[in-house]
């Protein structure tokens, strides 16, 4: 029976390395859980977004928490102000590995609004 | 039969309890939890008058700080997207020259948002009109039915928006008042930098603003006022 449950667990060694290895690498920036814990957000963030964006527009009424432009300000990269300059950035990392097509910054700016101001005004 | 009926509906009221439920509290708690601006109130109604005496002709200040605010390649091609432009006229009979700024009036009644499709097209409550891009399918409806121009359409990608005012190819768009300014509390940009003071912005529904009294006093006109669209944008001196 020992040996039955070592050998198993000698198989799976592996295979938990291998899963571990092979999960995006995230550059989550100065990060932090300021509106629901990782794994909740990494499930639901979407809902919250849209829900927000239509408030926002429609309405007028601009959450200061759970805007893009606030998630950006804590989740783009120290390095280059981004979420989606490169293929570790914040947003693009996750969306790669799950192949889901991020739209969002066709439109919007995927740069920390005060790292954005600064370039611009350096132009 | 009418048991039947009954049980259903009694299945369908309580699922979408239950429904209401389990969505409700996430929801809820990040209403509650966090602060947010109010809604836009439907009490205020923003509009602009503008006085062409003051306008100068070949001045061209409210369209550079438009186009730095919001983004703007300051291209005049029918393709580039313009949202506020100058316009001089002359009058036929006495060849009095007019120069004025051109944007969307903001109509209360807006053409653009009656011939919209997808609902894209729409009047927030404090009389501003926008367009909603995550809607907008690039149709361009209201760009044929907008009497004055005051719309465009973005041909191509874009890149490097400014954070507060998301534009992207494939949308129709046009001034929004600079939407995000007035909701911190400031003023649209070429407001701001019309050193003419022409430009006047303004809550027109409180009696005790600047515009609001001015509206009363002096005689202002809405363009194209035959249509009755009650633009929020009126000029004074044409």
């Amino acid at each position: 029976m020992k040996r039955l449950v070592l050998l198993l667990l000698c198989l799976c060694v592996p295979e938990l390395w291998a899963a571990e290895s092979s999960l995006p690498k995230i550059d989550i920036g100065k990060g932090g859980e300021c509106v629901k814990d990782t794994q909740w957000m990494r499930k639901n963030h979407m809902h919250l977004l849209k829900h927000q964006r239509d408030e926002t527009l429609r309405k007028g009424i601009r959450d200061d928490q759970i805007s893009l432009k606030n998630c950006i300000e804590c989740h783009a990269s120290v390095k280059d102000d981004s979420v989606i300059a490169r293929n570790d950035s914040f947003c693009v990392a996750c969306h790669k590995y799950e192949a889901v097509k991020l739209d969002c910054f066709e439109c919007h700016s995927g740069k920390r609004k005060s790292a954005w101001l600064q370039q611009r005004n350096e132009k | 039969m009418s048991d039947m009926n009954m049980d259903r509906r009694n299945f369908l009221k309580t699922s979408v309890g239950a429904a209401a439920v389990a969505i409700a509290p996430g929801m809820l708690l990040f209403q509650v939890a966090h602060g947010s601006t109010a809604a836009a109130s439907s009490k205020v109604r923003w509009g602009m008058l503008i006085d062409t005496a003051l306008c100068k002709p070949g001045c061209n200040d409210c369209v550079t700080a438009c186009n730095k605010e919001n983004g703007l390649s300051g291209g005049t091609a029918a393709t580039d997207s313009q949202w506020i432009r100058k316009i001089e006229i002359k009058d036929i009979n006495s060849g009095r020259p007019v120069s004025l700024p051109m944007m969307c009036q903001h109509c209360e009644n807006p053409p653009c948002v009656d011939v919209c499709p997808t609902n894209a097209s729409f009047k927030r409550a404090d009389g501003i009109v926008l367009v909603d891009k995550h809607r907008c399918i690039g149709c361009r409806y209201c760009m044929m039915a907008c009497p004055y121009k005051a719309r465009s359409f973005v041909h191509e990608p874009l890149s490097d928006q400014h954070p507060d005012v998301p534009r992207g190819k494939g949308t129709v768009e046009s001034c929004t008042l600079c939407v995000h300014r007035i909701d911190q509390g400031g003023k649209p940009a070429c407001a701001e930098a019309c050193t003419n003071h022409v430009i006047l912005f303004g809550d027109l529904n409180d009696p005790s603003s600047e515009i609001a009294q001015k509206v009363h006093s002096v005689s202002s006109t809405q363009l194209r006022a035959d249509l009755k669209l009650n633009t929020g944008v009126r000029y004074q001196g044409l």
